[in-house]
């Protein structure tokens, strides 16, 4: 994958910078502000960027721009503004530590956002299930990689049951189990490209901001338990909607293939919905009682995040515009 | 190495099996799992069964994770 079309300063600033060898330059100011930080794409598609360093990172750029002292600073930066954003639009009670697993039931059931799940199951067309495919592409390509970042920072029952829901989306050790590959054979039959990355440049800000914010929580040790909280909620909402997106996909004449990804979710995240809140958070929380808060918050910043998501596709279609950011350089075109 | 199989219920949601075990259809045809652990419906309500689907959240089913209810 190669760098990105920069979509404002802040981002044409870090790809000038990451396309030198390091040599300490500072990237650029990062005085942008816009009250919307989901929907900021200057600042997302520079957040993007930053964290990719921590995945594959880009063909262009010189791999020791990971841990550039420099750049971790700026995104820093970037990450206080986001954070401070996640923090406001998903406010969450103090909850008692031992409470944690209800709450998360009672936030889940509380969950009031587009439903998207059940316009892609009756309604949408086949160039909007592609859209819908695309963009999801920008998480499912890596699924699971963001919350594997927990792992070493947990002990005892909470780790092995982050490891025994991971072990399952990296298909037990299997490739063609894994989940990243099942959504491969998605896009395949979408005739979608299934190159890691290939639609970040299209990819709205809110939908970066999907993965910006797991990676914001996963490589961030303070936020660990606003990590497996994303990751309970993620599993708690996962399994009825992905039947709908199976059943809207073999409404479109998606084969056994197609669906394969959507069907094997309904069944995997039913077990991975009780592993991740009782026996990732539930012992999480008992054991860090402080950060009992912040498992919570960041399950509530998952359904906030995603309800964004769901109803900027929802938005767009309605009007009948394409889902897509369009590009700088398909504008000049 | 054989592992005995454990079952867990969970509250307000399925029995989570792990370990050894072999899933049958009442013919004693074997049923493939598909992965370590695997969750039994117990609400009555899903469409995967014997596996859970997770529609006991919308069937608001209750039941006690713990000890036995009487």
């Amino acid at each position: 994958m190669r760098l990105p079309q920069p979509r404002g300063p802040l981002s044409a600033t870090l790809v000038e910078t990451l396309r030198r060898s390091q040599d300490g330059v500072q990237p650029g100011p990062d005085d942008a502000r816009t009250a919307d930080v989901l929907h900021d794409h200057d600042l997302q598609l520079s957040l993007w960027m930053c964290y990719e360093l921590h995945y594959r990172g880009f063909d262009d750029v010189d791999d020791t721009w990971e841990w550039s002292p420099d750049l971790i600073s700026w995104r820093r930066r970037l990450e206080d503004r986001f954070l401070a954003g996640l923090r406001a639009l998903a406010p969450t009670p103090a909850v008692a530590p031992e409470a944690v697993p209800d709450a998360l039931a009672d936030l889940v059931a509380a969950d009031d956002g587009p439903s998207l799940a059940g316009y892609l199951q009756r309604e949408a067309t086949l160039e909007q299930f592609r859209e819908f495919v695309a963009l999801r592409s920008v998480y499912h390509l890596k699924e699971a990689d963001p919350h594997s970042w927990a792992i070493p920072r947990l002990e005892g029952r909470a780790k092995a049951a982050l490891v025994e829901i991971q072990a399952d989306e990296y298909g037990g050790g299997r490739v063609e189990r894994m989940h990243s590959e099942l959504f491969r054979d998605v896009m395949r039959a979408l005739d979608l490209d299934d190159t890691y990355g290939h639609y970040v440049d299209r990819a709205p800000a809110v939908t970066l901001a999907v993965t910006n914010t797991i990676s914001l929580f996963g490589l961030n040790r303070n936020l660990t338990g606003a990590l497996v909280g994303h990751l309970a909620a993620f599993e708690m909402t996962s399994s009825l909607p992905n039947r709908r997106y199976g059943n809207g996909l073999r409404r479109l004449g998606g084969d056994e293939r197609a669906t394969r990804f959507y069907d094997e979710h309904v069944e995997a995240d039913a077990v991975h919905e009780q592993i991740a809140a009782h026996d990732l958070c539930g012992t999480y929380a008992k054991a860090h009682p402080d950060a009992a808060g912040d498992v919570l918050f960041g399950a509530a910043a998952c359904l906030a995040v995603e309800a964004e998501f769901a109803g900027a596709l929802l938005d767009r279609w309605g009007l009948g515009l394409s889902a897509l950011h369009t590009s700088a350089l398909e504008r000049t075109a | 190495m054989t592992e005995r199989a454990t079952i867990t219920s969970y509250e307000d949601g399925p029995l989570l099996v792990r370990g050894d075990f072999e899933l049958r259809t009442h013919d004693g045809e074997l049923i493939d799992p598909g992965r370590g652990t695997v969750a039994l419906c117990r609400c009555g309500k899903s469409a995967l069964k014997p596996f859970c689907d997770g529609t006991h959240k919308a069937a608001a089913f209750r039941a006690s994770g713990g000890d036995r209810e009487r």
